[in-house]
């Protein structure tokens, strides 16, 4: 329920512009400004700082007990400024599930815009009380024995998941890694896979 | 308040629906509605939890049937009408413009030159930790209970864990209280906390074992357990 695919209301369209126009005619909104968000956000990406961050910590120990436990420090090794994130780490023991019920809390300075689903009521809603129906959905069986810990994100602290590295790995270094690591992972629906080739 | 934003627990609404290859934006409108709402908070005409609060206060129906920039879109201008930035017949005066003209960019309703520089406060949305020295009341390990509160205005303390039991987990320093920042009372900074209940105490004895959420809850919706 709710729509997720692009929206070509006329009516509301119409409303940006009005918005738009009477902000930049108040001198709100900086002429630049739309162009700028774009440029930030589509074409500045590159690789998410979050995927550099866990490509570095399966790779250094010392560097993943950095970012456990002051990712401040870790994540200025990457040059960002952010003091707000908590990094869980999956192990055998624990799979970790990252939501925000209220509103679409998402740790954006790491891994960029959520995904439209993320935001959507159906993930909102179940994430917190069937997270194991939704993470099959996803593909990801977790067995009984394993415990699910979701994530609510309902202050301004912002969750990353530390996913397991996967086997065939071993002989890979942090370069190589951060291309395997996609962002389903990092908010904890998704498994890194072994990489095609891999041992 | 009690409203349909508050989703944790909601039954009904279906499977999680993927999109392939999801662009960015699906439209420069959607870039458009950030670039504003940055604009605005940049500004210091609202902080996030106007900001939250204002979406909240959508209409129902529109809420669950609007897209993601749907709702910043509505959120936003509810606030820079409040704000006394526009009015809502600047709105419609405008919005009647752009609907006879569908391709045409926001500057062709411009009225006159566009002012000069515009300043702009990137840092706004984090800078919520208060160094106030307030001793926290509770201790990791320490057991609590919830409040149970139906507020009429913004809360963080989602319905679905009023009145439950949990478990301190962390503190995370003294942070901006959204309830009052949301509402004009300033900020009343008070300890946060990450607190871990078990999925049994939320939903009932037919909830999976071995099942847990972490939420993080300001001190005073908290209550000492046993």
């Amino acid at each position: 329920m709710g729509k997720n695919h692009p929206n070509v209301d006329p009516y509301v369209v119409s409303r940006v512009r009005a918005l738009e126009s009477l902000l930049l005619e108040k001198g709100i909104l900086a002429s630049d400004a739309v162009d700028r968000v774009i440029q930030r956000y589509e074409a500045d990406t590159g690789p998410m700082v979050g995927a550099r961050a866990v490509a570095r910590a399966w790779a250094d120990p010392v560097y993943k007990r950095l970012l456990l436990e002051d990712s401040r420090s870790a994540l200025a090794q990457f040059g960002l400024d952010y003091g707000m994130l908590v990094v869980v780490e999956n192990t055998p023991a624990v799979h970790n599930l990252v939501v925000c019920t209220l509103c679409s809390c998402y740790p954006w300075p790491v891994l960029g815009l959520p995904p439209t689903w993320y935001k959507m009521p159906a993930y909102r809603s179940r994430a917190v009380n069937e997270p194991r129906a939704v993470l099959r959905e996803f593909g990801l069986g977790i067995p009984p024995e394993r415990e699910v810990r979701v994530w609510d994100s309902s202050a301004e602290m912002r969750y990353m998941v530390l996913p397991e590295r996967p086997a065939g790995t071993e002989h890979m270094g942090e370069a190589e890694l951060v291309p395997l690591i996609g962002r389903d992972a990092l908010i904890g629906v998704a498994q890194v896979p072994t990489p095609a080739g891999a041992r | 308040m009690d409203g349909v934003h508050d989703l944790g627990g909601m039954q009904g609404f279906g499977r999680v629906e993927r999109e392939d290859k999801e662009p960015v934006f699906h439209a420069p409108w959607e870039a458009e509605v950030l670039a504003m709402m940055r604009a605005g908070a940049g500004r210091g005409l609202y902080n996030i939890d106007e900001f939250r609060h204002a979406i909240e206060r959508m209409r129902p129906a529109d809420y669950l049937a609007a897209t993601y920039y749907e709702k910043w879109l509505d959120g936003i201008t509810r606030l820079f009408v409040e704000k006394g930035v526009v009015t809502e017949a600047e709105m419609q005066a405008r919005t009647a413009f752009f609907a006879t003209r569908p391709d045409a960019a926001a500057t062709a309703a411009l009225t006159g030159p566009l002012p000069g520089r515009v300043p702009f406060n990137a840092g706004w949305a984090q800078d919520v930790v208060r160094e106030t020295g307030a001793p926290p009341r509770f201790a990791p390990g320490d057991p609590v209970i919830t409040r149970n509160m139906h507020p009429r205005g913004h809360t963080r303390l989602p319905r679905y864990a009023r009145g439950k039991r949990g478990v301190i987990h962390r503190l995370h320093g003294v942070h901006v209280f959204p309830d009052s920042n949301a509402h004009g009372l300033g900020e009343q900074p008070q300890p946060l906390y990450g607190v871990r209940f078990e999925a049994r105490e939320l939903w009932g004895e037919d909830a999976a074992p071995n099942q847990w959420v972490h939420i993080d809850l300001w001190e005073s919706y908290l209550e000492p357990g046993r």
